[in-house]
């Protein structure tokens, strides 16, 4: 067996790294690329997904004590305050209702604001007027 | 900026609790309404200040319609007519919800929850969800409206194969969203609504008119979970918050009703109590006697030498609008040196606390009014009970005759009282469809008539 010259060997082994590097880098580039796209969505989503549900299951106990505690005699005026308070999907409909240009979509939110709008003020007026009547003896 | 709004989101959400720890007592209860005023405003103009909304005008438009729609109804409506506003108002609660969702599906960029076609697949869960939700309150709300409003029949309508028929359609919408989530069709969206609204309709149509206080109360926790599932798709916390907050507000209602009936949600859901069936069975075997009917001259003379009279007011002094003339009545009587109290039954009126607010609406101070359990033992020593368009929640046959249809519902101990005074327009039974052994005892008198008409007659034979 004929040795290799050095030379040429390390001349090889050096293209080799380029070519190598090179890979490495297109990889790079190409993982840069992609990752952002699907990870950002899909394990985005997944979190707020879990972080959502954290705050809903908190909210829930929340909403548990203070609902009991509110007195018997109030419960009509809490009626109308969470129904007015619900509203706030509002703030979905803002959304649908806020780009420029007209599009289906934009439709759809105007009406939603419409709707949202009869409840927010109707709904904190009518309990306005049902907490105004509640006095006590001698007033 | 996102973080900014976040923050502005989360002052919003504690404005609402704020709100709903208000009205833990009467005095506290205005500062809470607004408390919640300022959280809306806060998480109007905070989402009116992100980048998304380009355009206003179609916006302050839609607020102006709406605001001043809103405005005049709270403004004219009457107070014995709030538990039909209250029903119209989860309704669009419920159709803001599905247009926002679909709204969502069109434009998911716009949510930041992917692009037309290709929307995220937990995103499309809880956008079908919304939507159904959403749905199911629409028309649900409707007919509990229509049912208030007297413009449908308050009895339970009930037709063959009724709950299969619910629980088919339940199916279907499951699969639907199976199907949207696979295959991101709007059909598949639309089918969801129709599915949907559908079952609000026939969910809702088998529950009588008595029932409506847990109908209204489900109504109004269902608008929360619409909202909740509506703060999923948006990846907002306020709407997730604040939907559970009224959820929870709506369930807890609803068990107090439940309870103050003495019967299961499921009982009342699957509806149909008080209809023909147990209208028959009760007026079969009903306990017979003599019935005393007494003028408003005897009436007015008995209370006025009483010391106490507890007053039992029912959904008959709402429909007769007979709160003004009540509270005259108890001025008299309060003028010449007798106790006058009220006593208020979890279920009575069409809402709950319906009638808290009738009697507050006629001026009388709410330290007079009392809860059940805070004042029945109260009726032992009074002298007279007067008995103003209630019925079922005075019967003791609640508490001594278990085949009767309202065995174990918690009752106002009326018949403790010396004297015990109804006012009905007649003889028929109560919603229950139970007959009432009160009317038949001899310290019962019958007042028949109007409770308005009735009630300013006692006032005047007071006066003379």
């Amino acid at each position: 067996m004929e040795h290799p010259d050095p030379a040429s060997n390390i001349a090889a082994f050096r293209q080799t790294l380029a070519a190598l590097t090179n890979q490495v880098d297109a990889l790079a580039v190409q993982v840069a690329q992609l990752s952002p796209v699907p990870v950002t969505e899909t394990a985005g989503h997944g979190s707020f997904f879990v972080t959502g549900l954290t705050v809903l299951v908190l909210a829930c106990f929340v909403g548990y004590y203070v609902v009991w505690r509110v007195t018997p005699a109030l419960h009509s005026p809490l009626m109308a305050v969470t129904n007015a308070v619900s509203s706030v999907i509002i703030v979905g409909a803002l959304v649908a209702a806020g780009p420029a240009g007209l599009d289906f979509s934009k439709v759809l939110g105007f009406l939603a604001v419409i709707l949202a709008s009869v409840n927010i003020f109707g709904g904190f007026l009518v309990t306005q007027r049902m907490l105004s009547m509640f006095k006590k003896k001698g007033k | 900026m996102e973080t900014l709004s976040a923050l502005l989101y989360l002052v919003a959400s504690i404005c609402f609790i704020m709100a709903l720890r208000g009205l833990s007592s009467p005095e506290t209860s205005r500062q809470g309404n607004i408390y919640g005023m300022v959280g809306m405003t806060i998480a109007i103009l905070t989402t009116l200040a992100s980048p998304i909304v380009q355009s206003y005008w179609m916006i302050v438009l839609g607020i102006a319609i709406g605001g001043a729609i809103g405005y005049v109804v709270a403004k004219k409506i009457e107070m014995t007519a709030l538990p039909q506003l209250v029903a119209a108002f989860h309704s669009l609660v419920g159709l803001a919800a599905v247009f926002v969702a679909l709204a969502a599906f069109y434009s998911p960029e716009a949510y930041g929850i992917g692009l037309p076609g290709a929307i995220a697949k937990g995103s499309l869960v809880e956008m079908a969800l919304g939507t159904a939700v959403g749905a199911i309150t629409f028309t649900g709300s409707i007919v509990a409206f229509a049912k208030l409003q007297g413009l449908v029949t308050g009895k339970p309508l009930v037709f063959p194969m009724q709950h299969p028929l619910n629980a088919a359609l339940g199916v279907l919408t499951v699969i639907l969203i199976g199907w949207l989530v696979q295959s991101n069709a709007d059909a598949a969206l639309w089918l969801i609504v129709a599915v949907s609204l559908a079952l609000g309709f026939l969910l809702i149509l088998p529950i009588g008119g008595a029932d409506m206080p847990v109908v209204i109360s489900m109504l109004n926790s269902y608008s929360g979970w619409a909202a909740c599932g509506i703060g999923f798709t948006l990846q907002n916390n306020l709407l997730i918050i604040t939907g559970a907050l009224v959820g929870s507000s709506g369930a807890i209602l609803s068990y107090i009703m439940c309870k103050g009936m003495n019967r299961s949600i499921f009982n009342v859901i699957l509806g149909g109590f008080g209809g023909e069936a147990a209208g028959a069975a009760a007026g079969a075997k009903g306990p017979q006697g003599s019935v005393k009917a007494g003028s408003a001259e005897d009436a007015a003379y008995i209370m006025k030498n009483a010391q106490s009279v507890i007053v039992v007011p029912g959904y008959g002094m709402a429909v007769a609008q007979a709160q003004h003339a009540l509270r005259e009545m108890a001025d008299s009587l309060k003028h010449e040196g007798v106790d006058v109290k009220y006593a208020i039954h979890p279920v009575a009126g069409r809402m709950p606390g319906h009638m808290n607010v009738l009697l507050a609406e006629a001026n009388v101070p709410y330290d007079e009014v009392f809860e059940l359990e805070d004042i029945n033992r109260d009726f032992g020593t009074a002298d007279v009970a007067f008995v103003i368009g209630a019925n079922d929640v005075t019967n003791p046959a609640a508490k001594t005759d278990p085949s009767s249809a309202i065995y174990g519902m918690p009752i106002l101990d009326v018949e403790k009282a010396k004297t015990v005074f109804f006012i009905k327009r007649g003889m028929a039974a109560g919603y229950a469809g139970v007959e009432n052994e009160l009317f038949f005892r001899p310290n019962t008198m019958m007042l028949f008539g109007d409770a308005k008409k009735v009630t300013e007659e006692v006032v005047k034979a007071m006066e003379a």
